[in-house]
């Protein structure tokens, strides 16, 4: 980009959509409604490169309430209870300021779920970095955790679980998503089924609007980060914790007492979004006096005031009649309030500022009719190489021991206690499962309910092949979900990718979003939202296709969860599942074998259902002392992590028809590592029959030693000081 | 519990203030009466004992507590605690309660430098405070901490005054009781977790006891010090 570029081109629009926002407006458009049009044509809002492919997503079923299209989903999970939830990305921001960039997705994403009139009750945040070796990812990756501790602690919801997972592909492009989950009861919801009225009042309370985040969404997120990306910190946002907590209460005050019509929050295209949204979605226009927005600081200009995307405000659509309750509300948890304009008749968007016209163009135009594009798709060919070179029949020398341990202490497999002892995981008393279990267990106030939350996204399977890479994805989360006995409801997902305008990148796409919408069918998991970033790459380099789901699943009785610890000696271990020969794109195979390669493991939806079913129903009977996904390093790590989980070791045999190593870390899917009293094995064994799942016993559980049969021993105490060290260790330096 | 009257455990929302309903709640559940204050108001409502509850209260912009100290109902807070009533800062609250001089000594930023939750174990020191009088010194009690600014310093003279007067109400331990560094979550100075003031009527502690009474989301080494400051404060009413 360059001075010299016409303004269109600097702010992000091509000459073909300049040409249609001339046709609309029959002129040309002035420069506030240039700025208007580049943040809401912008990809990261108007999903233009990717809508043509989500319309092949599935979202509809029993239990949804809210689909995609609003600021978040919502569900129905009985008692007259809706979850609301989504996740979004944060990366472009963080990549050039980690902990602002990060702290701010916090904010963003909050601000979603109370807009829909839900009190937020947790955060999940899927993180992806480049190899902690390198000085840079260290300063991103202790950035970007500081920055949702620092943001997330201060409002008082629990952050309690996300991923971290580590690859070069994310060196240069950081993945930083959020996922915020809400409670509101069903009928105080505020979707756009609520009547608003012509006359009505738009109202912005919160923090005052300044300078910060100018064009984020278009010139920071749709865009590739080259050199000098430093030089877009002023595009990131600034966040204040503090005035969000008010924001919070403020505004579920406001919905308590129905006080509102519309709520909607100011992200990415600040006023221009939520006005130009509130507006369209009514069928209504608007009048927006900008003299009247609250300033930081004196002397913006138009486009400034209507694009700034300062955090921490709100915009309330109110009834004149309301005006003085919503004003002491406000004022009583210390916020501005402004009233800035009002629905008018006509679909008009007009803005003035010092009594001269500023803006004047049709709401929808901005909303609703951007452009729309269908862009080539060309399978990549180095992946057909790469499939070819399957690491599943390499020959292994490194002794099953030592590879056990580099497995264990590979940074995507090791302990993340480092992250997520800096969050606060336990504010609002219902956190019945912490950080670190396959799901974290959330009790909603009042019932013996809870929330089920998993995040999950496959990288390396994505980059070998992104149609089964997403479809993993869904199963993990889905899976980690029924490990816990949770039900799985409902998916909101964040889609990381390259840039979409190279034909390999919209390939991946595609791809990645048929694989959802073929798990979610199977499941009958609806995708009830979610978030599209593109252009996550620099120079030639992408980050891997990287489809992160958000998993909702429901438990009825929180007392009956299943946790992935082992609970004491003498129980039976059995893995749920088969086992096959499949080492491709696994972490064996990266950490050990130095191959990034083969052919991810295959997976049948059928199997993997009725795995799941299984396991809801053991847990249901209370059949089951422990529940432990086998993902990333197979059942070796299972083990493993259920063994240091509970302080418990165990002494197992590997059927002897493979390979150590393959039996050891082969990550075929739909697969469970459990462990059962004896005298409830043959329960178990019953169940498992009836539900077609194939099941192995493997051995006990007992005792401080860590014994694979004919393989190798350990002690439990070694194992976790393995699995504990190796973050802080690789911090150290 | 006697019958009758359930002592009134007032918890203060200040602008900020994140585990107020948590502590509202497990008032609650020890079977107290939680009663909501609101930072502006100059009232107390007739509570028995009043709690300032974790939190970032005003953002904790400036210094931990430093600007709830000036809130108006901190001047109510104070005369009460002047006149005998219990008073218990947790977490922020702590902070609070230090920047007003109700105790002494100061948190800082942990020695690790992050923030912190984790559960951990304190040891009871003296049974001369309202959240430990039903226990005895040497009982050990497991809650989470959660905090970025909970290194307990003092001067050299305080510190020592400190432990003279046997103030220290809580220290961080194993879970065998020793007091040694791997157990100390922030790097307090001799391990202070939860501090008394002479009269041994105000007392302020890093961990949050609130989140350790429910059995359904964790250990509940909280449930003896609400029990001791409902039963304590319950003594005090009915004695005045």
């Amino acid at each position: 980009m360059s001075a010299s570029e016409p303004l269109h081109r600097q702010l992000g629009l091509t000459d073909d959509e300049l040409g249609s926002i001339r046709s609309t407006l029959g002129r040309d458009p002035n420069r506030n409604e240039l700025a208007m049009y580049a943040v809401m044509w912008s990809e990261h809002c108007s999903y233009k490169s990717s809508m043509v492919h989500l319309r092949g997503l599935p979202t509809e079923g029993r239990s949804v309430l809210v689909g995609p299209g609003q600021d978040a989903g919502a569900v129905d999970v009985g008692d007259g209870i809706a979850v609301v939830f989504k996740l979004e990305s944060h990366s472009h921001p963080s990549a050039v300021e980690p902990y602002q960039g990060a702290a701010t997705g916090v904010g963003g994403i909050v601000r979603d779920v109370i807009s829909m009139g839900a009190r937020p009750v947790a955060l999940l945040d899927p993180l992806r970095f480049g190899p902690l070796d390198e000085e840079r990812n260290r300063w991103l990756f202790e950035g970007v955790v500081a920055g949702i501790g620092g943001y997330g602690n201060c409002i008082g919801v629990p952050t309690v679980g996300g991923e971290v997972q580590f690859a070069a592909a994310h060196t240069a492009n950081p993945t930083v998503n959020v996922m915020c989950v809400g409670v509101a009861p069903a009928e105080r919801l505020v979707t756009s089924d609520r009547e608003v009225h012509e006359g009505s009042l738009l109202v912005l309370f919160g923090a005052a609007t300044g300078r910060d985040g100018i064009g984020g969404v278009s010139v920071l997120a749709s865009n590739t980060l080259e050199d000098g990306a430093e030089e877009r910190r002023p595009s990131v946002q600034i966040g204040d914790p503090f005035a969000e907590k008010l924001l919070i209460e403020a505004s579920l005050e406001l919905v308590d007492r129905d006080l509102l019509e519309g709520l909607q929050d100011l992200g990415g295209a600040g006023i221009t979004c939520a006005v130009s949204e509130s507006a369209s979605r009514a069928g209504l226009g608007a009048e927006l006096d900008l003299d009247a927005v609250p300033l930081r600081e004196p002397g913006l200009e138009a486009f400034e005031i209507l694009t700034s995307e300062s955090q921490e405000r709100m915009l309330a659509i109110v009834h004149p009649d309301r005006l003085g309750d919503v004003r002491a509300v406000c004022e009583r948890w210390g916020l501005s309030i402004a009233v800035i304009g009002r629905l008018v008749k006509g679909g008009g968007l007009r803005a003035t500022l010092g009594g001269a016209a500023v803006a004047d163009v049709p709401a929808r135009s901005l909303a609703d009719e951007g452009p729309v594009y269908t862009r080539p798709m060309a399978a990549p060919a180095e992946v057909e190489d790469a499939i070819a070179d399957d690491p599943t029949f390499a020959t292994v020398t490194t002794p099953p021991d030592e590879a056990f341990l580099a497995v264990l202490g590979s940074p995507n497999v090791a302990s993340k206690r480092w992250v997520w002892e800096q969050y606060d995981s336990i504010v609002q008393g219902g956190t019945v499962m912490p950080p670190g279990a396959d799901a974290a267990l959330v009790r909603i106030e009042g019932t013996l309910k809870a929330l089920a939350l998993s995040t999950d996204g496959k990288g390396r399977f994505g980059a070998l092949d992104p149609y089964l890479g997403a479809a993993h994805a869904v199963a993990e989360a889905a899976r980690n979900v029924a490990c816990a006995g949770a039900t799985p409801l409902a998916i909101t997902n964040c889609l990381n990718f390259g840039n979409p305008e190279r034909p390999e990148v919209m390939w991946q796409f595609a791809q990645s979003v048929r694989g959802i919408a073929d798990a979610c069918r199977v499941f009958e998991t609806p995708v009830t939202g979610g978030n599209v970033s593109f252009y996550n790459e620099s120079g030639s380099s992408a980050i891997w296709p990287t489809p992160v789901i958000g998993m909702l699943g429901l438990i009825e009785d929180h007392r009956l969860a299943v946790r992935g610890a082992f609970t004491g000696n003498g129980s039976w271990i059995y893995v749920l599942g088969e086992t096959f020969a499949e080492l491709g794109g696994s972490e064996f195979a990266e950490v050990v074998l130095g191959s990034l390669a083969g052919r991810p493991p295959a997976l049948d939806l059928e199997r993997e259902r009725r795995l799941h079913r299984l396991l809801i129903g053991a847990a249901r009977s209370d059949l089951l002392e422990s529940a432990h996904d086998c993902a990333e390093g197979g059942i070796a790590i299972a083990l493993a992590e259920s063994a240091i989980a509970g302080g418990v070791g165990f002494a197992v045999t590997l059927p002897g028809d493979q390979p150590g190593h393959v039996g050891l870390f082969s990550e075929s899917a739909s697969r469970v590592v459990v462990s059962v009293a004896p005298e409830c094995a043959t329960e178990l064994e019953d169940a498992a029959a009836k539900a077609g799942v194939p099941f192995t016993r493997l051995g006990e559980t007992g005792g401080p030693g860590v014994v694979f049969d004919g393989l190798f021993e350990t002690t439990v105490a070694e194992i976790a000081a393995a699995y504990e060290d190796a973050i802080p260790k690789l911090l150290a330096g | 519990m006697s019958e009758g009257r359930r002592p009134k455990i007032g918890v203060v929302t200040f602008p900020g203030s994140l585990d107020d309903r948590d502590a509202l709640r497990a008032v609650r559940l020890m079977g107290g009466e939680g009663v909501g204050l609101w930072h502006a108001d100059r009232d107390l409502r007739g509570v028995d004992a009043v709690i300032l509850p974790g939190g970032f209260s005003y953002g904790d912009y400036l210094r931990c507590g430093a600007i709830a100290r000036f809130a108006p109902i901190m001047d109510e807070v104070r005369g009460f605690a002047e006149a005998g009533g219990a008073v218990v800062g947790i977490c922020n609250g702590f902070q609070i309660l230090c920047e007003a001089g109700l105790l002494p000594g100061a948190l800082i930023r942990n020695r690790q430098l992050r923030f912190v939750c984790r559960w951990v174990d304190v040891r009871v020191e003296t049974s001369v405070s309202p959240l430990s009088a039903d226990l005895v010194a040497g009982e050990i009690l497991r809650v989470p901490v959660k905090h970025g600014e909970g290194q307990f310093v003092a001067s050299a003279g305080d510190l020592d005054r400190i432990e003279r007067d046997g103030l220290v109400v809580f220290r961080y331990c194993s879970p065998e009781g020793a007091i040694d560094e791997p157990h100390n979550p922030n790097g307090a100075s001799n391990a202070v977790a939860g501090l008394r003031n002479e009269a041994g009527n105000v007392v302020g502690l890093m961990p949050h006891p609130e989140h350790a009474v429910d059995p359904d989301v964790g250990a509940t080494g909280g449930q003896p010090m609400f029990a001791s400051l409902l039963s304590s404060t319950l003594a005090r009413v009915s004695t005045a």
